[in-house]
Parts: C-alpha cells; structure tokens; sequence
C-alpha cells in the first residue's frame, strides 16, 4: 500500500474515534442543562402524572449509560431519534425524526458556505499572493488594512451595512434570505448574496494574511535565493518555487475558516433570517430539543474533523518526502 | 562525454590561462550591510580581475565577506545590503547600476551560483532535472528535450551514477554529495562564463569530498569557465584555484598565484593562516582503562541496527579519537555511553564497573563523571541564561556550590579557559564563535568529569579559532588528567590532539590502535580511503591521488 494511502486511512480512524468521544462529551454536557426535560417540552401547566408518562415514554427514567448507547447506536445508523418538540401536554404527537428536521436546514447551511467559499479562498488566495508579490507596497499595505478593518468588525455590523448600502439605498439584493425548497437555483443565489459577502468579508482576511505569511516566510530559504540567482522573475519565484511549499499551513487555515461557516455563523442567520443549522440549533436548545441539539452538535464536530483532515491530508501530499518516499 | 579521470588529472591547472580576456573586473567595491539599526561596510573596497577560463580561490575566516563578495561579482546581494560604490564590470556590462531585470537576463546564463548547502539550495518541491534546466529553458535556444538531454550529459559529466533518471528524482531522494554534483551541473547547464562556488564542499564527509571536487574541477576545465572558488580550506583551495585571494574583515591581504601564495606567503596574516596545523601531540597508552565499550549493538526504535558488536577502550587520561563519515555511527556511540539510547546488546564499563544503560537509571555521580560538549555551541546553552547562570549551573546541581563559593569558582573556570570576569554577565549572544565554545568546555569541566565526550567540538569553527580551542582542551587535561573521547571526521583534528584513534564505518568499528599505528602503513582498505582523501596543502595532491587511484582501478 503506497504510504499515503495508509497515512490517510490511519487518520480517518482517528477522526472517528475523536468524533466517539465528542459523542459523549456531547451527551454527558446535555446531561447537566438545567431543569427537567418533561417540564421544559410539556410546559409548567403539566400535571406530574403527564410528566412521568412522558419521560418514561422517551426513555428518560433508563440510566444514562442506556440513554447514550440507543443515541449512539442509532446515529450509527443514520438515526437521529424523534425530536421532542410538537408534543404538548394534550397528548397529541405531532413530532417529527429529527434528519427530516435537521436535513433541509443542513443543506440550506451548506449552500450558504459553499457560496461564500466560492468567494472567499480563491479571493484570498489572490490577495494573498499578490500582496506577498508586492510586499511592502502601497497595494499591499491598503489590501492589509481593510482586511484588517472587515475582520476587526463585528459580523452583525457588517451586514447591517451591507444591508444598508445594497438593499435599502441603494436596493440591488434583498436583505431577507429566506429561501425555501420552492425556489430555483437563480433565486436562491440572488437571494443569499448579501449573507455571502458579509461571511466572505469575516473570513478573507485570516486566509489571505496565512497565505501571504506563509509564502513570505519561505522567501528567506536558500532555495529562494537560488531561485534569484537563477534569474528566475519575482512573480515565478512566488507561484513555482514558494507556493508549492507553503500549501500545507495554507490548507489548515482554510480549512478552519469552512468549518467556521457551518458551524459559526448563527449571528448572520439571525441578522438575515435564513434558515440554517445554526438558528435551529439555539432554537432547540431553547425549547429544550435535546435529540435535535445532540444531532447539530455531532454533525458541527464531524464537520471540524473532516475539514481538518482534509488539510493535513493536503500538507501531506504537498510534501514531497512523503509522498515520493526514498 | 565525461573525459577519463587521469587525462583531465594529469594536466594540473593554471598553465597559459593567464593570457585569457577579462571577464570580470570589480575595482573599489564597497557593500553595506544593514544591521544593529545602521550600515557598515562589509566590504571595504575590494579589486578583482577574473580572465576567461580562470579560478580565483577567496579564502579567508567566516565573517571575511567571502560570500558577499562571490554575489557581489554577480551584481547581487542578499537582503538588508547593498552595493554601495565602485565599479563591477561583467564583459563589457556594467553591474552595480544594472537594473534587476537587466541582471535577472545574466544570472543563470551567463553567470551561475554553486551553494554551500545543496540540501538547502534545491526546492524541496521539484525535480531535480526540472530545476537544472529552469534557467536554459528561460534562454529560449532549446526545447525542453534538448534541454534535459544536455543536463543528463552534465550528470554524466559529474559522474553521478544513473545519470538518465537521477535527474528525475526529488532532494530528499539523493546523497549529499549527488546533490552538490547535481548543483555543479545545475550551474554548467546554460554554460555560463563565470561560476561562484561558495563553499561547496563545505558540508560533505573527505571522501565524498574528493570525488566532488574532481568532477568539478573538470567540468570547469571541459567548458573554460571562469570561477571564483570561496572556501576557508586551504587544502582544498589549493586544489581548485590558478591564484588565490585572501580576505580579512572586507579588505583583501594579499592576493597572488596559487603556487607561490602556498610557499612564500607574504603578509603576517596570510602566514598565520598558513602555520595553524602545527599541533602535534606524541600519543601515550595507559594500561588503566577509564571506559570500555564491550560488544554493543544499538538501534532506533524498531528501525534498522546502527551500531554493530562495537567494542572500543578509553585509557585513564588519554584522548580517544573516533572518526568515520556521517553515518557511521559515532554520534549513537556517544549516546550510548551517555546513556542516551540503551544499547540491545552489550555493556559499558565506567572504572571497571557497569553502568546502567539508560539515562534514568543512573545515579548522579555517575551522570557527574561523564560529561558532553557539542558541535553547535549556539543550540547548547539556553541563550536567556548569562555565562556564569551556564557555568554555576554544573557547580550547583552536582557539586551544591552556592553563593560566593560559586562565584569563586566560575571566575576561576573563566580563567581557566582564558576569558576574564567581564564575561559573568554576558548573555551567549554577545560571544563570539569560540567564546560559546570555550564556554561549553567550562561548563563540562565544572562538574569536575573523568571524561568528556567532544562531539565535532570544531568542526563550525575557523581553523585559527579551531587552534586555540584545541590548545585550551590539551592544556585541560594535562592540568586536570581527564580523559578525552573526541568525534570527529576532521583527520587534522585527530592528528593534533589524539592518543589512539578508532575507525568507524556503517557502525563498526573497523580498527582501534595509537595514533602512530594507524596513521602509518599498512593501512586496512577503508583507513587508506579515509586517509587518503584529506586534502594536503600540494597544489598536485589532488591529480596526483586521481592518478594513483586510476592506476590502481580503486576509485
């Protein structure tokens, strides 16, 4: 088996055994929410009688090393449990499973991220090297500061002025993003704009400034100069001698700044109305929805998991050692 | 392609070339460097005439300005100097007010740079054919087949074995001494005018050296390139160069033709340089045995046997040199005297006794008695911790000396290695290259140890600064009788200070005697190799040994 291969698969195995052990750092930190489950989903009008039917109805009287294997054993197979919410103390069950819940949500998120990802890394990956180009030059310094400013800002206020200036001056986009299954791509696109830029706004200058850094550090290598003195041009030197050898800090960076627009971006859902993971996450634990909350939360920490194993898996096959052993 | 060894070797070096055009001529050259917030000169207003076809040799201690010079005849600096005045006239061009563009044409082309370190000058990323020919390709006259095929002939020209795929490997997957042949013919491959060799065998084991040497020797022959040979060996420089130039703080000493430069030095410094190797020390035995490696194999982790049934013994008060290449095992030995890597087999005996094999076993008197120093003085002291926090330290931890007694005693070991109490306070950064070194044999000797483990002690040093350390350790243990356990490849540095000498090769030991033993002949096969191979200061030795070994079918 070629050593990449088996470096990937013997990380893979760890992602999913640190996903096992969030499993249950998610659970026991469910475990110590406070109030009673019953009470909080049936309301304060319930009678103790309805409480303790409902909780036995939902397993709550097991003890809590039974209550985390049925969670577990059911994610592995792709069930997530019923959520608690659409019962009340009427008796009448109109809950749903939780993935129908979650499942469009998830997508809308991940439509979402993967705009403002389009966006994002090639933009800064662009100003990145450019500025690492023009290093010390006007166009570096500007590009430095007012990425330096969007990311110094709060989200909320950078989309309230993005709101400001392209919806209600001057009305280009909509500033509600509430799109629904219903509508075709052009739409959906047209409408998710403006959370786009905010998120791009928030994470460009973090990736651009890692990859400008990452490339200049590179610059005082030997075979930099050797490069120069080749009579190899600046702009060579950065794409074919730099770049190649500055992929792997450039991926984890990246990658941290996906994970952060599954899993982070809450304000700007809320600013905009937009239905992802997120707004349904804080809503669940509102209500008390622990199958829902358990479920956001797993599918947040195997996002960060596989992002991140994607970044070293690029650092290793950027790396020439391992991937042409001797 | 590749001329056979005796013809090229024969025919020496120098003769008629003298007559050729000048290439280059660089008249009252000044560079700045740009350090402690101002500038101040590097050079100092340097003259240099290269002719076509001719190698200038530039030696002189690190900190000369060899390196700044050999770019500076390219019109290049590194970052934070610059060339400040005087002219470098390169066939007819001016460089110094050459704009970068205008230069970035020449370098590559008609001008080529040979680094110290190959390992560090090719990028990690490419193959190495792919950056041999990245600066005839940028020429435009070859296609890229035509450029590759005359790069594989340059390899061939180098003699590095498979010559039509070792181009298609990556660094990391070719030796030393491959890569800085490959580096030659990275800098032959637009067939350039003027080539700066900085260093480039600086980094390679004597007997890689040799065969490096040789092959750019000819190479510079084959195409009567120009060259500016920098290194601060003068056996080695004697080898390469037509005329040689030294140089002291930025200012040339004395410049003349290598023949002569080697037998009547004229300035007192060029003559300092020429009498360093002038140590010589009459090797005693002693029947008393301080050390006894007996039967050790050792090994990393689960991975391959480094060391193999070695078995080595140090006399009471004498100095034991180990030499071999790299990789042949020193260094694991002295981890597995010290404790470091427990050996799989075998045992080491301390005055007769054993000694636990790993570290955490070992009592502190045992840890007392054998003390360390290294080759990179700079990483073994903590550079927050002044001189006498470095040297008390020892007298604390071992020896429970506290407050005026210490003091005392530090000033004393202060003297002992030559420096004065005006170093008490000092932090390792504002040491030169010896002071770190002297400091770190004050540290070992504060323990008050029967043996010191020296681990390529000056091996980073100039040869001058290399003299008196050695000096200081001779002295130490005649007044201190202790016992030396000394790594080194530099066989100079064997000559001057060892007693008995232990020759290592891929983990064993392939002979231990006195020095005057093993030093004359009969030699076993791989001593006389290892022997043979340490440049002399006969401008004939190298052709001379070329022939020799080609008569004998044994290179």
């Amino acid at each position: 088996m070629h050593p990449i291969v088996k470096t990937v698969l013997q990380r893979l195995g760890l992602g999913v055994v640190t996903l096992f052990f969030v499993s249950l750092i998610i659970f026991s930190a469910i475990q110590f929410l406070p109030g009673d489950f019953g009470e909080a989903v049936l309301g304060q009008s319930a009678t103790p009688e309805t409480v303790a039917a409902f909780r036995r109805e939902l397993g709550l009287n097991k003890p809590a090393y039974v209550r985390y294997f049925d969670w577990i054993g059911g994610v592995v197979q792709g069930d997530f449990g019923t959520s608690f919410s659409g019962r009340d103390s009427s008796g009448v069950d109109r809950s749903r499973p939780v993935v129908e819940l979650i499942a469009p949500r998830l997508g809308n998120t991940l439509f979402l991220a993967g705009m403002t990802a389009i966006i994002a890394v090639p933009l800064a990956l662009f100003l990145g090297i450019t500025t690492a180009l023009y290093r010390n030059s006007i166009y570096d310094r500007v590009v430095n500061a007012v990425t330096l400013t969007t990311i110094a800002t709060p989200e909320f206020f950078v989309a309230y002025i993005l709101i400001l200036f392209l919806s209600s001056l001057y009305p280009v986009f909509p500033s509600l993003a509430n799109i629904d299954p219903g509508m075709s791509l052009g739409d959906k696109i047209i409408k998710t704009t403006l959370p786009a830029l905010t998120l791009t706004l928030v994470i460009v200058a973090h990736m651009m400034r890692q990859t400008r850094a990452a490339i200049i550090n590179l610059l005082a290598s030997p075979y930099i100069e050797m490069a120069r003195l080749k009579g190899i041009s600046a702009r060579r030197i950065i794409l074919h001698h730099a770049l190649p050898n500055a992929w792997a800090p450039i991926a984890t960076v990246i990658a941290i700044n996906l994970a952060y627009l599954v899993v982070g971006v809450v304000v700007v859902e809320v600013v905009f109305v937009y239905p992802g993971v997120g707004q349904l996450m804080v809503d669940a634990v509102r209500t008390r929805d622990i199958p829902v909350v358990q479920a956001a939360a797993l599918i947040f920490a195997a996002t960060y998991i596989l992002l991140n194993l994607t970044a070293d898996i690029i650092g290793i096959v950027t790396n020439p050692k391992l991937l042409h052993p001797r | 392609m590749s001329a056979a060894n005796g013809t090229g070797a024969g025919a020496g070096k120098g003769a008629g070339k003298n007559g050729g055009d000048v290439l280059l001529r660089m008249t009252d050259v000044v560079i700045d460097g740009f350090s402690d917030e101002r500038w101040h000169e590097i050079i100092k207003g340097v003259n240099l005439t290269l002719r076509r076809g001719e190698v200038l040799g530039l030696i002189g201690e690190s900190g000369a300005g060899k390196s700044t010079l050999g770019l500076g005849a390219m019109g290049f600096v590194r970052p934070g100097c610059r060339l400040t005045s005087g002219e470098i006239m390169f066939d007819g061009m001016e460089l110094r007010q050459m704009p970068e563009r205008e230069k970035q044409k020449l370098w590559g082309t008609r001008m080529a740079y040979v680094a110290q370190s190959a390992a560090a000058a090719f990028n990690p990323a490419h193959r190495l054919i792919d950056q041999t020919i990245e600066a005839s390709l940028r020429k435009g006259d070859l296609s890229p087949k035509e450029a590759e095929a005359r790069a594989i002939d340059l390899y061939r020209a180098m003699q590095l074995p498979d010559p039509a795929e070792i181009g298609y490997r990556y660094p990391h997957q070719v030796s030393g001494g491959q890569l800085q042949r490959a580096m030659t013919a990275m800098a032959m491959a637009a067939h350039p005018d003027l080539i700066v060799f900085d260093e480039p065998t600086t980094a390679l084991d004597v007997t890689t050296q040799v065969e490096v040497l040789a092959s750019m020797r000819e190479a510079v022959e084959q195409f009567n390139t120009a060259a500016i040979y920098i290194t601060h060996d003068l056996a080695v420089v004697a080898q390469m160069a037509d005329r040689i130039k030294v140089l002291r703080y930025g200012e040339e000493m004395e410049e003349a033709e290598t023949r002569k430069m080697l037998k009547a030095p004229e300035h007192p410094y060029t003559k300092s340089l020429w009498s360093v190797r002038s140590i010589a020390k009459e090797p005693e035995t002693n029947e008393d045995y301080i050390l006894q490696i007996e039967g050790v194999d050792a090994a990393y982790g689960k991975g391959l046997k480094i060391l193999h049934d070695v078995n080595i013994a140090v006399p009471r008060g004498r100095t034991v040199a180990i030499v071999g290449e790299s990789g042949s095992g020193k260094s694991t030995t002295a981890r597995v005297i010290t404790g470091l890597l427990p050996p799989s087999a075998g045992r080491v005996l301390f005055n007769g006794t054993p000694l636990p094999a790993a570290l955490k076993q070992r009592r502190k008197e045992q840890l007392q008695k054998i003390q360390m120093i290294y080759q990179m003085a700079d990483t073994a002291m903590n550079p927050r911790h002044s001189v006498a926090e470095i040297i008390g330290r020892p007298l604390e931890f071992y020896l429970g000396l506290r407050g005026r007694a210490k003091e005392a005693r530090v000033l004393e070991l202060l003297q002992m290695i030559e420096l004065d109490e005006s170093f008490m306070d000092r932090l390792p950064s504002e040491l030169s290259g010896g002071q770190k070194q002297r400091i770190c044999i004050a540290r070992a000797v504060a323990a008050e140890p029967e043996l010191i483990i020296c681990d390529e002690v000056t091996s980073a040093l100039d040869q001058i600064v290399q003299e008196g350390i050695l000096k200081l350790l001779l002295k130490l243990q005649q007044d201190l009788g202790v016992s030396y356990i000394f790594i080194t490849h530099d066989i100079a540095t064997v000559q001057a200070i060892s007693d008995e000498i232990v020759v290592m090769l891929q983990g064993r030991v392939v002979e231990q005697g006195l020095k005057t033993e093993i030093m004359h002949p009969p030699y076993p096969e791989y001593t006389e190799l290892l022997l043979s191979s340490v440049p002399e200061m006969d401008p004939d030795w190298l052709s001379n040994l070329l022939a020799a070994r080609t008569g004998t079918g044994d290179l």
